[in-house]
């Protein structure tokens, strides 16, 4: 499979990663040349093949539902970009 | 290079316990070795402050009799870490003022046995690459270099400046980690001994995510000794990592030195790959040899997946990438680009802070997530996963107790050397070491030889899960057999 420029620009922006025009034919020869790398995993059987889901079997752990930290909205916030009256301020999502 | 400088981890802690010197005096000592060093490239923060403060806290705990296993030992960290009030960007420029309010688990058990933090690390953007060259503070430089050329080699990547400091003797040893080689194919650059351990082994907590199905941290170090020692440290049970395992920590100084005799060595035919150098596949042989004459037995086994780990790799670990990075948004921590709304926000804020090798990745990542297209990639990606660890398994099934391989194709290359054009052909760098982060094995990287230019070229064992001990005992028979690699010009200085 390979990808035209529509694509580069779809998944740009699902990736939330703004792309100029100049970029997108260079992206798609860099992107395309990765997929035509993976491609060769078309040859290998995997019928009836389990995929992965833990590499060493372990057990998930389990704990009470408690809260056991937080409560330091100074922390949380020290390294936000921008901050007001203790929340993380954006600009206006909803009209 | 001073006196104290050249000591292994294992040689300083013993100096430091019969009192021929101080924590004081060995951290400085690195410190003096640091600050002319500029041209490696290989801290993007040095902490001389934080050092010195404590390098005499350890001096005191040392007077009162209670030094820590790690005691007054300077170590360097790569930048994926999170230290408290120690900056933290994983070399990245969308988090390249970020200060950490907490301390991963790893480096908070290196300082609980007492080591002293000499500073961060460069390395790969994101630990992505295999050069050190995707870094946003430039490339680490190796301090190795071709016989009679001034030529910029690259370290390796993604632990490309740990490597660079080890083996430079800026710090005594450092933490680093692997996501499809990172720790290991560095340590072949330079000379230096790299361990990534068994998936589990080591927390995550704290260290920055890149691909969280395979990443781990492992030291890389000087000596085989001197990695054992670090590993004891750095590895153990965490109930912040749910992945974390929760089995004992053994002594892994312990198994250095240990005998090999009659221990099974599987060597893969599936790993004479076309184009490996004549002087890999005789290091390889040579390797064999070493195992052979401390009571090994070697025998040919086959890996028949192996081919395919690569191409799995690169859909497995940019897909949890995509996932993983998505929270670089400008919103909680990191650099903001304002936009009219907030999606145009993320888009500007993503695209002015990762470098174009992250942002290829996350779109691959994310193509292969798409709707329509993860039954293609990602679920073919993760069944062909299982049967690349279905390999390893029948080979330990038959008793084989560890596979020697090489670490890398060739020796070290320059800058700007493969950085052009393809992206695939850097990709090729973690062929060898790929597929034990995608079986979750653990695997050393040793040095073995020189190349015929005078780099350093290195071998890897790969082990059965948890069985880091019996690796460290194999690595120690080359480590004999090979003697160590110094650098004979410190042309930095």
């Amino acid at each position: 499979m390979s990808v035209d420029q529509a694509t580069v620009r779809r998944v740009a922006h699902l990736s939330r990663i703004a792309v100029t025009e100049d970029e997108v034919a260079h992206l798609q020869g860099e992107l395309n040349a990765i997929l035509a790398f993976v491609e060769q995993l078309g040859e290998v059987d995997t019928t009836g093949v389990e995929p992965m889901t833990s590499v060493i079997p372990m057990q998930l752990p389990l704990r009470t539902d408690v809260v056991n930290d937080g409560g330091d909205a100074r922390r949380v916030l020290a390294n936000a970009p921008v901050a007001e009256d203790g929340f993380f301020a954006v600009p206006k999502v909803v009209e | 290079m001073t006196e104290l400088t050249r000591l292994t981890v294992t040689a300083a802690r013993e100096g430091l316990a019969q009192g021929h010197f101080t924590a004081t005096e060995l951290t400085q000592a690195y410190l003096d070795a640091i600050a002319p060093a500029g041209d490696l490239n290989a801290y993007v923060l040095a902490t001389p402050d934080k050092a010195l403060e404590m390098a005499k806290a350890s001096d005191e705990r040392i007077a009162k009799g209670e030094a820590g296993p790690l005691e007054g030992i300077p170590l360097g960290i790569k930048d994926m870490f999170a230290t408290n009030g120690v900056r933290t960007t994983a070399c990245s420029n969308i988090i390249k003022n970020f200060v950490p309010p907490y301390e991963s688990t790893v480096t908070s058990q290196l300082w609980r046995d007492g080591a002293v933090l000499l500073g961060k690390l460069n390395q790969d953007e994101f630990a992505m690459g295999s050069s050190n060259e995707s870094s946003a503070f430039g490339p680490a430089v190796n301090p190795w270099r071709r016989n009679g050329s001034a030529q910029p080699l690259v370290p390796g990547g993604s632990s490309g400046g740990s490597a660079a400091a080890v083996a430079a003797h800026i710090c005594a040893a450092a933490a680093g980690t692997d996501t499809g080689g990172s720790i290991r194919q560095p340590a072949a650059f330079t000379g230096t001994v790299g361990i990534k351990p068994t998936y589990g082994r080591c927390s995550r907590w704290g260290i920055i995510a890149y691909a969280s199905s395979l990443d781990q941290a492992g030291p890389i170090a000087r000596s085989v000794n001197d990695a054992a020692l670090l590993l004891r440290s750095m590895a153990g049970h965490d109930p912040k990592d749910s992945t974390s395992a929760n089995l004992p920590v053994p002594d892994y100084e312990a198994a250095v030195g240990a005998s090999v005799k009659g221990k099974r060595i599987g060597i893969p035919r599936e790993y004479r790959v076309d184009g490996m150098s004549a002087e890999i596949a005789r290091l390889w042989d040579k390797g064999a040899d070493m195992l052979r004459d401390a009571g090994a037995e070697v025998v040919e086994i086959s890996l028949p997946h192996t081919k395919y780990a690569l191409p799995a790799y690169y859909i497995v670990a940019l897909a949890e990438a995509s996932s993983n990075l998505a929270r670089y948004d400008g919103v909680r921590y990191g650099e903001r680009v304002p936009g009219r709304d907030i999606v145009e926000m993320y888009e500007k804020t993503r695209a002015a802070g990762f470098g174009d090798e992250v942002r290829r990745r996350i779109m691959i990542g994310t193509y292969v997530l798409s709707a329509g297209y993860y039954d293609a990639y990602y679920l073919k990606a993760q069944k062909v996963r299982t049967l690349i660890k279905r390999d390893f398994e029948i080979a330990f099934a038959e008793g084989i107790d560890a596979v020697l391989a090489p670490a890398t194709p060739s020796a070290a290359f320059g800058i700007g050397e493969k950085s052009s054009g393809d992206p695939v052909e850097m990709y090729l760098q973690d062929v060898f070491t790929v597929t034990l982060n995608m079986a979750g094995l653990p695997g050393i990287a040793v040095p073995a030889g020189l190349s015929s230019e005078g780099l350093p070229l290195g071998l890897q064992l790969i082990g059965r899960p948890f069985g880091e001990e019996g690796l460290f005992s194999l690595a120690q028979v080359i480590e004999e057999a090979a003697g160590r690699f110094e650098i004979a010009e410190r042309w930095w200085e």
